[in-house]
């Protein structure tokens, strides 16, 4: 995991743009990072911050067609998912790359038997006899540690729990063994315990085959336990980001650090949990200068005036980046 | 399964008791047959003497459970127009004519309006979406009696293309069977395409792309097993329209099936070729919608337990 390896996927200023009746709006803007195989990468933020729209943005996936990703590269295993075709993008999807969404109540098809389902996605992109793609379901339902997953392929969805299908859609995500894995808040939906089982499987299956892994959360406890970079977003854009560690210790944009004291600790007690006051801004209304301004306690003219550039963050860790005008005063 | 099967049959039986109870009694409210039958002139020792061949000063109770046990056994009577014929027998020889007609007009209905309604939603907004629109909205503004003597005037008067009535061989079915289709493909198109474009936006759908599936297998497979459910459920209405329908349309072209056969029977007051028509009528209709049932069961998993 050091700095000198190539990295799996490599963004930069990926820009998606949503059109309304209102006009255009960007939704994910100047967005960059870099993953390495085996890293899990956290983004967090608040909802509409564009967590879920970059994911979308990197499978070539922003719903149609209001949505359309308008610039920046994308390169998976140095390949630039952003200049191939529709059906050459459907080639690299399931196959390189791959997601977990959110409700696993909902992302399996009801019609349908998961045993087809799983099938299906490794009949998209493998020539091999159709027995021995049902050994690789069936291998892939072992793997995320599903019981007898001999039987359960003749299940349909609605006879398994929360928990099983979001374990079910994780075998679709590794059937065919992608590099990268997306996973739009996989646990947001399932109870606490199930939730820590989802979590200790996703490292032990990163441990396995050495996936990367990007994890959208706004949990920052999930952080704090499987990531080891973090993305900050706020409004469409990175405000910081970073080593978790170096984030956690030095929170340097008055975001993260809001962020960060709102949330509950054992060793602090407190009455009332801190919240940041007012709302992110509208798509169709984004401020001029720093997107977080005008609810930030730091504000100065300059913060409303113009957008401030990466600068580095006060770990002083040559990854760690922030986007604050006054982040070195702070 | 069986339990679901069981319910539905059930349903499917109580429907029909409840129908021969509506049959029975609508003749009875209808006045004493024994006026409609008998001359103006008739005396009344021959209007007592008939009242009591039929049995009909015996309790309305007795009465239905002898017609109830009659029906069982098909049994409507002998039809006054249709003389020495059975008028069960009359309408089960009318019977394939409707049958055939209404399922090719099912057949075009479905084979043209699933596939419209599922592009339109596909390619919202695009030309097909337009033109599946416009088509939907004529199909539900022009009335099916009217199309059906416009069709006749155009491709049998005017061009001579095809023949205007009867039954003969598949050109005969032609026109009616388009004039009847019209309105269903209007209504299921629009189901088709509102249910789909529901089902388009399901997580699902989402994940199908994900693991890189093709737009044809998302949008046929993944998407059209799930939106299945409404334009079925339509076609068990489809079913009944198809029968009242054929009431107008094969009056309209002359058709030979128990719709044509109900006016006929009317006009000439045969009551036991209009009940048998009724009860036949609400066969199939019942018959239809066990179908839906079972199809219902196929499509959708969670309906089997």
């Amino acid at each position: 995991m050091s700095d000198s390896n190539r990295p799996v996927l490599e963004v930069e200023n990926l820009h998606t743009v949503i059109a309304t009746q209102r006009g255009t709006f960007d939704v994910v803007d100047q967005v960059s990072f870099r993953l390495e195989a085996g890293e899990t990468l956290g983004i967090v933020g608040e909802s509409g911050s564009g967590k879920s729209m970059t994911g979308l943005s990197l499978l070539g996936l922003v719903p149609k067609p209001a949505a359309s990703v308008v610039g920046g590269r994308v390169l998976l295993d140095g390949e630039d998912l952003r200049s191939k075709s529709e059906a050459e993008l459907r080639q690299v999807r399931g196959r390189k790359i791959s997601m977990i969404l959110q409700d696993p109540q909902t992302s399996l098809n009801p019609a349908f038997t998961i045993g087809n389902q799983l099938l299906e996605a490794l009949q998209v992109h493998e020539r091999d006899s159709r027995q021995s793609l049902r050994q690789r379901a069936i291998q892939a339902l072992r793997q995320v540690r599903v019981a007898a997953p001999e039987r359960r392929v003749h299940d349909y969805p609605h006879q398994m729990s929360g928990g099983m299908k979001q374990r079910v859609v994780g075998a679709i995500a590794i059937s065919c063994a992608p590099r990268v894995i997306i996973a739009d808040e996989p646990t947001t939906s399932l109870d606490v315990t199930i939730q820590a089982q989802y979590l200790k499987l996703l490292e032990d299956l990163q441990r396995e085959t050495g996936l990367a892994l990007i994890f959208i959360t706004h949990d920052f406890g999930i952080v704090a336990r499987i990531c080891q970079h973090l993305l900050v977003m706020y409004a469409g854009r990175i405000v910081e980001a970073g080593p978790v560690r170096e984030i956690f210790n030095r929170p340097s944009h008055p975001y993260t650090r809001a962020l960060l004291a709102s949330v509950p600790t054992v060793e602090r007690k407190v009455d009332r949990l801190p919240s940041i006051e007012g709302q992110p801004p509208p798509l169709h209304d984004l401020p001029k200068g720093c997107r977080f301004a005008p609810r930030c306690g730091f504000a100065e003219t300059r913060c409303h005036e113009a957008y401030p550039g990466h600068s580095a963050g006060r770990s002083g860790h040559p990854r760690h980046i922030v986007n604050c005008w006054r982040a070195e005063e702070i | 399964m069986s339990k679901f099967f069981l319910v539905r049959f059930s349903e499917a039986i109580v429907a029909l008791w409840a129908i021969t109870v509506i049959v029975f009694a609508l003749t009875h409210l209808s006045g004493s047959p024994v006026d409609a039958l008998l001359p103006d002139d008739a005396t009344p020792e021959q209007a007592q003497m008939l009242i009591e061949e039929w049995g009909l000063d015996r309790p309305l109770l007795v009465q239905y459970f002898t017609f109830l046990g009659n029906v069982l056994q098909g049994d409507f009577g002998d039809s006054l127009k249709w003389r020495g014929q059975t008028a069960m027998g009359v309408v089960l020889d009318h019977l394939p004519a409707t049958l055939q007609l209404g399922s090719f007009a099912v057949l075009i209905g479905v084979v043209v309006a699933v596939p419209l309604g599922v592009l339109a939603a596909a390619r919202k907004n695009s030309a097909i979406d337009t033109s599946a629109n416009v088509l939907a909205l004529l199909g539900q503004s022009i009335p099916n009696f009217w199309l059906g003597i416009i069709l006749v005037w155009l491709f049998g008067v005017t061009l001579g293309w095809l023949p205007t009535s009867g039954r003969g061989g598949f050109s005969h079915m032609i026109l009616p069977a388009i004039a009847m289709s019209w309105f269903q493909i209007a209504a299921l198109t629009r189901l088709t395409r509102s249910a789909m474009l529901d089902v388009l936006d399901a997580e699902y759908i989402k994940l199908a792309r994900i693991k890189g599936l093709g737009e044809r297998a998302v949008v046929w497979k993944h998407a059209l097993r799930n939106a299945a459910i409404v334009p079925l459920t339509y076609f068990g209405v489809l079913a009944g329209s198809i029968l009242t329908g054929s009431v107008v349309i094969e009056t309209v072209f002359a058709w030979p099936g128990i719709g044509w056969l109900a006016i006929e029977a009317i006009r000439g007051r045969d009551y036991p070729v209009v009940q048998s028509v009724v009860v036949v009528f609400a066969v199939i209709y019942i018959l239809a919608n066990l179908l839906v049932d079972l199809l219902y069961a196929y499509v959708d998993p969670r309906i089997r337990r």
